[in-house]
């Protein structure tokens, strides 16, 4: 319910930021989103808008999550956009970018109100949001690049040309030239800035200091407006966050918002989240030991296996396997009922209250801090020292790494013939990898090599591989439901 | 002048302590310092109850988040626990008293002062006289040197101008940086602030640790400024003071350091006749055998290396950990170090070299002399004892200072009175 009434109405606000211009059109592929979207929005347009933002920037954070190089980063990332968010440049023909544009801008400031409400979200949204901008701003055309910069004002003084020959012995070392190092020096532009808001430029002594000015070279330029953008983003985002209680109010828009938040909460991308829970809802404490038989990554066999095996578990183990089921779908009364239930052998009722009801609960968020903890991921369990990856821990004892696997998936169709792939993927350190692969091996009916969890994404989180466990389970049996 | 008993009392008695923490510590001063504001009342000091003390008791306990409405408070309090020392924090987003009652989101570490620590024990690779926690003279020309090339730098090239420099009572020296840009840093800006004064890695073992070039290019303009700093000191400090390289270990390091392995074997063989030769004349055989090289990349390879080398010996070793956040504590100017009795006290960095840790004042000489002195003139005040020691010139250099951090504030106020109704209304 797109209104274009309202943007002319925009124009003559006459903003300084000049955001729409020509005929009321956005003008340049990159934005420092400083002029929120004034016009009508449907809450369809504005959940989708958002939500497909967020499969980006959550996309992002994994990259980060999984030491992707700034190249494989990128590329996942544009593939990505390609996908969920297409933003064309102005000569691209044949194709809507305004409405592309208007997207962009939407999803933008939506997540701005879903992340807004606490100093963690913020960072890591600007984070997020910032890289993304990096890997535009490094792809886009390079005339609409210079129009776009031209139309901001960052805050950069001109070297007038008495200064920079001033300082021309200290300046020159950041020319690099082969050849005439005077023309080169002659013709590079330089501006300088406030050392504080490039940080990372003098971290690395990338540019020259001289009382509380940094002079930068023109081609270092990209790192000034970088700083500009999360500057300015930090700085709405916490005017944001004061004003948030008065979107609280809207009963249509909070829902959503909670939701997005949660979605990167959890530091997974999105669509596994929606997937989580609508399978987890109904899990009881009976269910897990076959859920656990068919489901679950080896890390969480291994101690379900053991807290069989010894009717108790340590502190780690409980702490991790605990969260783990919280975020499968165990409710606190059946957890309660779960751990009981398995530690009765050991202990008697009384000593459980006593010790680990409260543990329990608190993982809930229901005692001390009322923190509703995640449940660990897989960068968190690889460091673990305790209760953590087995591919990880056991990489030392292969021996005993590959009887594990074979006790624990050959009922799902492993065979002692995967085993060497595996143990190469382990042996080179990528243990998420070899997890993945036993996923693709033990669902083979449903995947193919290569596909991962499908669409070739690799294992990150326990619950993300239980989850499109069960999940592929469903389709599998629907399909048969469908065939009788 | 001072019985010689005095000079054994035990600076960490209660005691010693108490007659310390009454009549001789500058609280008023350090109050100034840290309000950055003019004095007030009670009510209107902004930032001075925002900022944590940390003491560390005389039984080792260790007391965090203490905050005061003012210095006559803190007086009261610090005389009641006579700790052996404590240490600064940061300014909070609430008083720090108040830590447990207030949401953790609320209890942020919001400023403080730039802080920088260099400890003598970091210059046990290379210091001959003395080591781990002994200091002389002699060893003091490394910090002489670190402190000359840091407070150029800093003045020069970030622009701070309200720098104290601050003796540690043993082997070290801290820097606090009060200039409102340096007060406000976030923990980033302060990170790349201490990075890009880093060169040499933290690490125990000998060997290259100094790797500020890109290749074969030059120094960056900074570095070259520090080179030039060092070198006038090199020859005297490194070469003949120290004598760095006048033992088999020590040029077997210097050596370790050169990048021309055909070089470095032909001055091993010579230097392994007289491996006892003073460092100026092995030195001065290596510039010779540069000198010599005929390839024009090879000699500016070895340049670059014997540049590496002046800084590697002698710029300034920074403990990085201590500057890079704002929650980090750092001990009080003028506290007593325990060990050695000896205040805490700053230090003019024009006059660096003309320090000797071993003419700061101790606890106990203080005490002698405000003895010597007759009993305090006003009453139960003791306002003005220390003005009757050799604890004066300290307290009043840190006055000055406090007093330049003050002066800016005020001005501003001034000129802007909305800020102080801001200020009032948000505390």
């Amino acid at each position: 319910m797109f209104q274009a009434a309202k943007q002319s109405k925009l124009q003559q606000d006459g903003n300084d930021d000049v955001f729409f211009v020509d005929n009321g059109n956005t003008s340049y592929r990159l934005s420092l989103y400083d002029q929120p979207p004034l016009y009508d929005v449907t809450v369809e347009e504005f959940e989708t808008s958002a939500l497909d933002r967020l499969r980006i920037l959550a996309e992002i954070e994994s990259s980060a999550a999984r030491n992707r190089s700034w190249d494989e980063t990128k590329q996942v990332t544009i593939t990505q956009c390609g996908k969920y968010l297409p933003l064309n440049s102005n000569s691209a023909s044949g194709i809507d970018v305004q409405a592309e544009r208007k997207k962009d801008q939407l999803g933008h400031f939506v997540l701005r109100l879903a992340f807004c409400r606490s100093e963690e979200l913020r960072r890591r949204f600007m984070k997020a949001e910032t890289t993304l901008f990096k890997i535009r701003f490094e792809s886009d055309d390079s005339n609409e690049r210079r129009a776009f910069l031209n139309s901001k004002d960052f805050n950069w003084i001109s070297v007038s040309k008495d200064e920079k020959d001033e300082y021309k012995g200290q300046l020159q070392h950041f020319i690099s030239a082969k050849v005439d190092l005077d023309t080169a020096f002659n013709n590079e532009a330089f501006y300088k800035v406030k050392w504080t808001t490039i940080p990372n430029l003098v971290e690395k002594r990338k540019v020259f200091l001289k009382g509380g000015y940094a002079y930068v070279p023109a081609r270092e330029q990209a790192s000034i407006i970088y700083a500009a953008f999360e500057e300015r983003l930090e700085a709405a985002l916490l005017a944001t966050s004061r004003a948030i209680p008065l979107v609280d109010e809207d009963m249509r828009l909070n829902p959503i918002l909670d939701n997005l938040a949660q979605g990167f909460i959890a530091g997974v991308p999105s669509d596994w989240v929606a997937s989580a829970e609508t399978t987890g809802e109904n899990i009881t404490a009976d269910m897990v030991d076959s859920l656990a038989k068919q489901h679950f990554p080896l890390c969480m066999r291994v101690l379900h296996q053991s807290l069989r095996k010894d009717h108790h578990l340590k502190h780690f183990g409980r702490l991790h396997y605990g969260l783990f089921l919280k975020v499968l779908g165990l409710s606190i009364d059946e957890a309660i009922a779960f751990w009981r239930k398995s530690f009765a052998g050991g202990s008697g009722s009384d000593k459980f209250d006593k010790e680990y009801r409260y543990n329990i609960r608190h993982s809930f968020g229901l005692e001390g801090r009322r923190m509703n903890y995640p449940a660990k991921n897989c960068l968190q369990l690889h460091s673990a020292h305790e209760a953590g990856c087995p591919y990880r821990q056991l990489e030392s004892s292969p021996e005993n790494l590959q009887s594990a696997l074979l006790s624990s998936y050959s009922a799902q169709g492993l065979t002692i013939n995967d085993l060497p792939e595996i143990m190469a993927q382990v042996k080179k350190r990528s243990y998420h990898v070899a997890c993945t692969r036993v996923f693709e091996i033990t669902h083979a009916r449903s995947v193919k090599k290569g596909e991962g969890l499908g669409d070739g994404e690799s294992v990150t989180h326990p619950n993300q591989y239980a989850a499109r466990s069960i999940e592929l389970e469903k389709e599998s049996k629907e399909m048969e439901v469908d065939f009788v | 002048m001072a019985p010689s008993s005095n000079l054994d009392i035990d600076p960490t008695s209660e005691e010693v302590l108490l007659t310390f923490y009454r009549r001789l510590y500058p609280f008023k001063q350090l109050f100034k310092w840290l309000n950055r504001g003019p004095e007030r009342t009670e009510k209107e000091s902004r930032l001075f109850p925002y900022r944590e003390f940390a003491f560390t008791l005389r039984n080792d306990a260790y007391l965090r988040y203490n905050s005061y409405p003012n210095d006559i408070e803190m007086k009261k309090h610090v005389c009641l626990l006579t700790p052996s020392r404590f240490e600064i924090g940061p300014v909070y987003s609430a008083q720090p008293r108040d830590k447990k009652t207030v949401r953790p989101t609320h209890f942020k570490a919001e400023k403080r002062e730039v802080v920088f620590d260099i400890d003598m024990t970091d210059y046990d690779s290379i210091r001959t006289c003395c080591s781990d926690a002994d200091i002389c003279k002699r060893c003091w020309g490394f910090i002489a040197v670190a402190v000359e090339v840091l407070d150029t730098a800093i003045r020069d090239q970030f622009g701070y101008t309200q720098l104290l420099w601050v003796y540690s009572g043993r082997r070290g020296i801290h820097l606090w940086i009060s200039d409102k840009e340096a007060f406000e840093l976030t923990d980033d800006q302060r990170k790349a602030m201490v990075e890009y004064l880093t060169v040499i890695r933290h690490g125990k073992e000998p060997g290259k640790r100094v790797n500020v070039r890109f290749g074969m290019k030059d120094l960056p303009p900074a570095l070259k400024d520090a080179c030039q700093t060092i070198n006038q000191t090199f020859d005297e400090l490194i070469l003949q003071d120290q004598d760095c390289f006048g033992t088999q270990e020590g040029y077997e390091t210097l050596l370790s350091l050169v990048p021309d392995a055909k070089m470095a074997s032909r001055l091993r063989e010579r230097w392994s006749q007289k491996p006892d030769s003073p460092s100026y004349v092995k030195w001065d055989e290596m510039k010779a055998e540069v000198k010599d090289l005929k390839d024009k990349h090879a000699r500016q390879n070895m340049r670059n290396a014997m540049e590496d080398i002046l800084l590697q010996y002698a710029y300034p070793r920074l403990d990085a950990e201590v500057s890079k956040h704002r929650n980090h504590l750092l001990k009080a100017p003028f506290c007593i170090h325990p060990k050695t009795g000896r205040i805490c006290v700053p230090i003019d960095p024009d006059r660096i070299r003309e320090f000797d840790p071993a003419k700061v004042p101790t606890v106990s000489q203080l005490l002698a002399e405000l003895d010597a002195a007759g009993p305090s003139t006003s009453g139960g005040e003791h306002r003005d004892d220390w003005q009757k020691t050799s604890l004066k010139p300290y307290i009043d250099m840190f006055e000055q200072y406090a007093n330049s951090v003050q002066e800016k504030q005020a001005k501003m106020g001034v000129s802007s009175p909305n800020i102080y109704i801001v200020c009032l209304v948000d505390y």
